[in-house]
């Protein structure tokens, strides 16, 4: 019996009681609908996420503390150093300040390029060409960062002239008529200083940057401008204070190997210092997202054995049901084994069929589900694609139902192939 | 030259339990048929004539002895070559035709063909020949449903030839007839031997027995040439 003839024959004889193999078909549905949903969601997001540190930028940039400090620390609380100077800084956190001296230890460090501090600036308000003055915070812009724009350019940190991205929402606020007009326009910062005293500052602007999960609405502010900043809420501070550094950031070479990345750490570590990429800081974020991921996804993979149970059910129905023929079959000259894959075959297009609507399905629900949540309320995150289904993901998950439809057919098919024709022509 | 057995059964034996009594279907049977053959095997029910036939046509393994077909040991084969025996040499008729209620009588005999891996011409070609040869050339598109009782045997039958078989084995084919059907299909059956294919009919009728160039009668797994 050729390959096509079994193909057919099984396409036949699944359609012979339609309502049956509708309601398995309905089960394998739910499961991969289910499945196509879930992991389309765990794409998405992450997508998402990479898409944020990739604005981040500096895939080779360490943020690097002295150990003890910041996010993620394990080793405990610290015992009092008196050697050790604090920063109080401007925003009022006390933490273990790093000097000039730190940063010229850790350019000594080999693999890293250059060392620059982590300067946190704080601004009062902005004004723009309708004078009305606005509260803003102020992102210092790390080179190589991708911000998503609006329109316009990125800020530059190798010119001296003071640039800065603008918000979209304080486009309309400050009165400009477009993102366009924003352009080449200038708005003016106020920064208070150490003695109490307001000053402006004047900012070229480059372009609109639009919200994400990682610039939460502050404005991207190059190196010249954010130095300005710095020198001006500095003024009338001890030197003690204005040479202090919260962070410090460390780069290396673009193309390490994580390896490598992991060398530079431990080397840091040995001179007391934490380092971080990035990605690190962001990873624990990264790690729930997937753990909640995981733990749907699995739902959805429970679903689908309970209707491969629907499988093994409907087949062994339908070999009892066929018993004559299948002996009928087998005296006309039909092996064990093609009796087995005849009803394998089955088996499979069950499952091909309910992964097919399941995905085809799930993708149209997913297209409807992305446009709502994206015109309502995550309308303020551009580029979120809740729910991404990359093919190859698609033909995985029909693979996989497939595969789990094909081994719930083996009891069946097995049973199938072992009955005896005389048996089985003698049936009533 | 006497001519050469087309099949050769010695001491064949096969015993069936049921419940905790051992039936002795076949005892030491030893039986040689030639090519072109008409035999009729007759017995009381239980005798093992079913079983006999089913021997020789592929569909079970004696316990002991040696079943020879053009040469070729069936005790010994595996369910591949059975199948393939099956499906090239051997026509089964059944009492109850054994026809597929949702395929057309065209259908019913392009089965065979399909099993042979037949291309789809071919086989509708075939199928449409036999049930040209048994006079059921204005019935193809019929379901069984809309056949009678004889036009379902001649189906069978045609079906039973597709792959052109050198040996078809009827059990009872007259069994669900009246006399009047019954007679034509034997009629039929008695032609397609003529044209050389060897036949072996199981059956209580001496009516049909009678048309047998050989009879073998069974009783408790023994076989007797002639009549009992």
């Amino acid at each position: 019996m050729r390959l096509i003839d079994i193909f057919t024959t099984a396409s036949g004889n699944m359609f012979r009681s339609k309502l049956r193999t509708t309601l398995t078909i309905v089960a394998i549905f739910i499961g991969s609908f289910t499945l196509t949903l879930t992991s389309g969601l765990g794409t998405g997001i992450s997508s998402y996420i990479d898409k944020q540190v990739g604005n981040l930028g500096g895939k080779d940039v360490l943020i690097v503390q002295p150990i003890g400090q910041g996010p993620g620390s394990d080793s405990g609380p610290k015992a009092y150093d008196p050697a050790k100077k604090t920063s109080a800084t401007a925003f009022g956190t006390t933490t273990t300040a790093l000097t000039d001296s730190d940063i010229t230890k850790i350019k000594s460090v080999s693999g890293i390029r250059s060392v620059e501090p982590n300067f946190v600036v704080v601004t009062d308000y902005i004004v723009g060409p309708n004078g009305k003055k606005y509260q803003v915070s102020a992102n210092p812009y790390v080179s190589g960062t991708k911000v998503e724009l609006a329109t316009g350019d990125q800020v530059s940190n190798d010119v001296s002239e003071r640039q800065a991205l603008l918000p979209v929402d304080y486009v309309p606020a400050l009165g400009f008529a477009n993102n366009e007009a924003v352009v080449g326009k200038s708005v003016t910062l106020g920064v208070t200083d150490g003695n109490g005293k307001q000053h402006q500052i004047t900012a070229a602007l480059k372009g609109v940057q639009q919200k994400g999960l990682t610039n939460s609405g502050g404005m991207n502010t190059n190196e010249a401008l954010t130095q300005e900043i710095y020198r001006t809420q500095s003024l009338g501070l001890p030197k003690a204070v204005t040479n202090n550094y919260q962070a410090l950031l460390a780069k290396f070479d673009a193309n390490a190997s994580p390896g490598q990345i992991t060398h530079l750490k431990d080397e840091l570590k040995k001179k007391g210092y934490a380092a971080k990429t990035i990605e690190d800081q962001i990873g624990t974020f990264k790690a729930v997202i997937s753990g909640i991921i995981a733990v749907l996804n699995a739902f959805a993979v429970i679903a689908l054995l309970a209707a491969s149970f629907g499988i093994i059910n409907t087949l062994l129905m339908s070999v009892q049901e066929r018993t004559k023929e299948i002996g009928l079959m087998k005296a006309m000259g039909m092996g064990g084994g093609r009796i087995f894959l005849l009803f394998s075959t089955e088996a499979v297009l069950l499952g091909f069929w309910g992964s097919l609507i399941g995905v085809g399905v799930a993708e149209v629900v997913g297209r409807v589900a992305n446009h709502i949540v994206t015109t309502t309320f995550l309308k303020d995150l551009p580029g979120l694609q809740l729910l991404t289904f990359p093919p190859i993901s698609i033909l995985a998950i029909m693979g996989l139902v497939m595969g789990i439809a094909l081994l719930a057919g083996t009891l069946p098919a097995t049973r199938a192939a072992r009955q005896s024709p005389i048996d089985s022509l003698r049936y009533e | 030259m006497p001519q050469p057995a087309l099949i050769e059964l010695k001491s064949v034996s096969k015993d069936y339990t049921i419940g905790d009594e051992t039936l002795h279907a076949l005892a030491n049977v030893s039986l040689s048929i030639k090519p072109g053959e008409f035999i009729a095997i007759t017995g009381p029910s239980g005798s093992g004539k079913s079983t006999l036939a089913n021997i020789i046509g592929g569909l079970d393994k004696p316990d002991s002895g040696s079943v020879e077909v053009e040469g070729a040991d069936l005790a010994k084969a595996g369910d591949r070559q059975l199948s393939v025996y099956r499906n090239k040499h051997i026509g089964f008729v059944f009492q109850a035709f054994n026809l597929q209620p949702t395929y057309t009588a065209l259908e019913n005999v392009m089965l065979p063909l399909v099993l042979a891996g037949a291309g789809g011409k071919e086989r509708k070609a075939r199928a449409q020949e036999c049930l040209n040869d048994v006079g059921l050339a204005d019935r193809m598109s019929h379901r069984p449903t809309q056949l009678s009782g004889g036009q379902r045997q001649r189906v069978s039958i045609a079906r039973a030839l597709a792959n052109k078989p050198s040996i078809i084995i009827a059990d009872e084919p007259t069994g669900n007839l009246d006399s009047a059907k019954g007679r034509e299909i034997m009629t039929l059956l008695a032609g397609l031997n003529k044209q050389g294919i060897t036949l072996i009919i199981i059956t209580h009728d001496m009516e049909v027995a009678k048309q047998a160039s050989r009879v073998l009668s069974i009783h408790d797994g023994a076989v007797k040439e002639g009549r009992s």
